[in-house]
């Protein structure tokens, strides 16, 4: 019982003591590693996010302008390739422009010569091109004279056009006398459609260069 | 155009007005060589029995009918009389001949000709017939046998045992001369302008494709083809030369012009025509292979030319009677060498004509709708060519001498007709 006593009594006066003692702040770090409630931390944490937004941004900014570049030049090269399609398919049309002939003739007209000019740049420009000029007549003369008389079409428009530069071993002459009608019927209506050179490309098509 | 066809009824009423003037029917007309052109002496064909009588009797009397010839007189109906002919009833009907027929054992046909005039017969042969009874090569020796009969009777064979090249449906088709037997040829598949080798074992004809004509000739038996032509452009209307041994065609890139190849090789083509750019084309032998006729546009607008065959004396055959804007062309010289066919356009429409080279007279055989593209028979008095007449482009042959027509094709469009020359000879 004596033992427990003196125990008691520096309990009291620990209790004592200490309830009269000012409180005492906790004592805080500077490095934001060691406390990172500390303003440092806090600062370096916003100015990492901060960095982070930035670089977020700007990594959001550069794709979309990369986004918005590619799709221009998608655009640009669409609409090239549209243009270039465009040009092919007008370069193709003046190619491929029929020339009609006068009953019984086989005789150039200034026209049809004008229509032949516009073939030039395109077989100048490629002269991997491979064509083929077919001949054909209207219905009323004899089967036999129509094919001769188509293969004389035919030939007077290639012989123009090797006059005019184009390599003859390019051109293929061919008469359907008036087997192929362009228009059927018994009139002039008719007749003068059938009276006819057509031009086809048979090689290099596909792989066309615009003038 | 259809064959007279007396029933025994008729008969009666004939023999009847017959009888009243019995002179008449005989006069002018004799049978055999004195036969004179411009008559056409009644035939009678009597009643036969057999299983394939009714279509061997109908098949030579259409033949003879078609020849243009005789005037067929054929009962309905009736026995096959047996013993000595009353020539004297026959006589009174009109006959100047009787035809008495008979099957043979073994499938041939006998034939009898009497000549009414003389109350004889007059010729008596057994002919065999081949094939299959009603196939095509079985027909094609009975049309043999009409056309020795027709020989018999006027001196002249007849030109049933032929057939018709055609175009239809961009292929070749042949048909026989009484328009049985239509078909495609075999194997031909794109054909156009088609000719017959004298042999009549071989044809040649254009092939169009995508690049160009050519000409190809085929053995009809053994079904192989070449081609003969031997440039690009343009390569049609191939003819060969009477003595089977060379191809004339129109070929030519600018211009076409008349080569000559002989089949056998051996050679070059030989240039037979100088156009200078010109379209010549459509070339046809005379029958001593020495001149072709063909249509040429070098002075201007088509026209009918004539040419040694070396291209010498050229030589325009369509000069006179022909308004400026009239167009003439596929030309065809008549077998006997007298007579050129041809199409010239007439108020903007294809008519038939033919020139005589004697006297160059023309002469006009059609008038209704648009007709062209003659070919000769072989008898040199019919021509097959195209007409729209009927309401679509068919084949119809032609009897220059009577004016006579009739059809050959129905169907769908048939055109460019070439006439064979005798395809078989009766056995």
């Amino acid at each position: 019982m004596n033992a427990r006593f003196p125990l008691l009594a520096l309990a009291l006066v620990a209790v004592t003591v200490s309830a009269c003692k000012p409180p005492v702040t906790p004592q805080t770090s500077p490095d934001p590693a060691v406390n990172p409630d500390s303003i440092a931390a806090r600062t370096a944490r916003e100015q990492a996010a901060a960095t982070e937004r930035a670089r977020v941004e700007a990594e959001t900014r550069a794709r979309t302008a990369r986004e918005a570049a590619e799709r221009a030049a998608r655009d640009a090269a669409a609409r090239a390739e549209a243009d270039r399609a465009a040009a092919l398919a007008a370069a193709r049309n003046a190619f491929s422009t029929v020339i009609f002939f006068a009953n019984d003739q086989a005789d150039l007209t200034a026209d049809s010569r004008a229509v032949l000019d516009g073939k030039l740049p395109l077989l100048r420009a490629n002269a991997n091109v491979r064509i083929r000029i077919g001949g054909h007549t209207d219905e009323r003369g004899s089967d036999a004279y129509n094919v001769a008389l188509g293969q004389r079409r035919a030939a007077a428009a290639k012989r123009y056009l090797v006059d005019q530069g184009i390599d003859e071993g390019r051109i293929d002459v061919v008469s359907f006398g008036e087997e192929r009608p362009a228009q059927v019927g018994m009139d002039e209506t008719a007749w003068s459609k059938n009276r006819r050179d057509e031009f086809e490309i048979i090689i290099g098509g596909e792989t066309l260069r615009l003038p | 155009m259809s064959r007279p066809r007396f029933t025994p009824w008729a008969l009666g009423v004939l023999a009847v007005l017959l009888a009243a003037s019995p002179a008449q029917a005989q006069d002018g007309v004799r049978i055999g060589l004195t036969y004179s052109a411009g008559t056409r002496p009644g035939v009678y064909i009597l009643p036969m029995r057999g299983t394939q009588a009714d279509s061997v009797r109908a098949i030579l009397s259409r033949d003879l009918d078609f020849g243009d010839r005789v005037s067929v007189v054929m009962a309905d109906s009736g026995a096959a009389p047996t013993g000595a002919l009353n020539y004297a009833l026959y006589a009174r009907l009109g006959a100047a001949a009787v035809l008495q027929l008979a099957e043979q054992i073994g499938g041939g046909v006998s034939v009898t000709l009497h000549e009414v005039g003389s109350s004889r017969v007059l010729q008596r042969r057994a002919f065999g017939l081949e094939g299959a009874p009603y196939s095509p090569e079985w027909r094609m020796s009975l049309h043999a046998v009409s056309d020795e009969v027709e020989r018999w009777i006027t001196g002249t064979a007849g030109i049933a045992a032929t057939r018709v090249l055609f175009v239809r449906t961009g292929t070749l088709w042949t048909v026989d001369s009484d328009g049985a037997n239509a078909r495609p040829v075999p194997g031909v598949g794109n054909g156009n302008f088609p000719a017959w080798h004298p042999t009549g074992r071989t044809i040649a004809y254009t092939q169009f494709a995508d690049d160009g004509s050519q000409i190809v000739v085929r053995d009809l038996s053994a079904g192989t083809a070449r081609r003969l032509s031997f440039a690009s452009g343009t390569n049609i209307t191939p003819a060969f030369s009477p003595d089977g041994r060379t191809l004339v065609f129109s070929s030519g890139i600018d211009g076409t012009d008349l080569w000559a190849v002989l089949l056998a090789g051996g050679q070059g083509p030989m240039r037979v025509t100088v156009g200078r750019g010109s379209a010549n084309a459509s070339p046809s032998f005379s029958p001593d292979g020495r001149r072709i006729a063909f249509v040429s546009g070098r002075l201007g607008r088509p026209e009918i030319y004539i040419t040694d065959t070396d291209g010498a004396n050229p030589e325009w055959l369509t000069t006179t009677g022909f308004g400026d804007q009239s167009y003439r062309s596929d030309p065809s010289w008549s077998p006997d060498g007298r007579t050129v066919a041809f199409q010239t356009q007439i108020e903007g429409r294809f008519q038939v004509a033919t020139i005589n080279l004697r006297d160059r007279s023309v002469k006009q055989h059609t008038i209704e709708g648009i007709n062209e593209q003659p070919s000769w028979s072989p008898d040199s008095r019919h021509i097959v060519f195209t007409s729209d007449r009927s309401g679509s482009r068919q084949l119809w042959v032609l009897d220059t001498e009577s004016g006579r027509l009739r059809p050959l094709t129905q169907g769908a469009v048939g055109r460019q007709g070439a006439w064979s020359p005798r395809l078989a000879v009766p056995r």
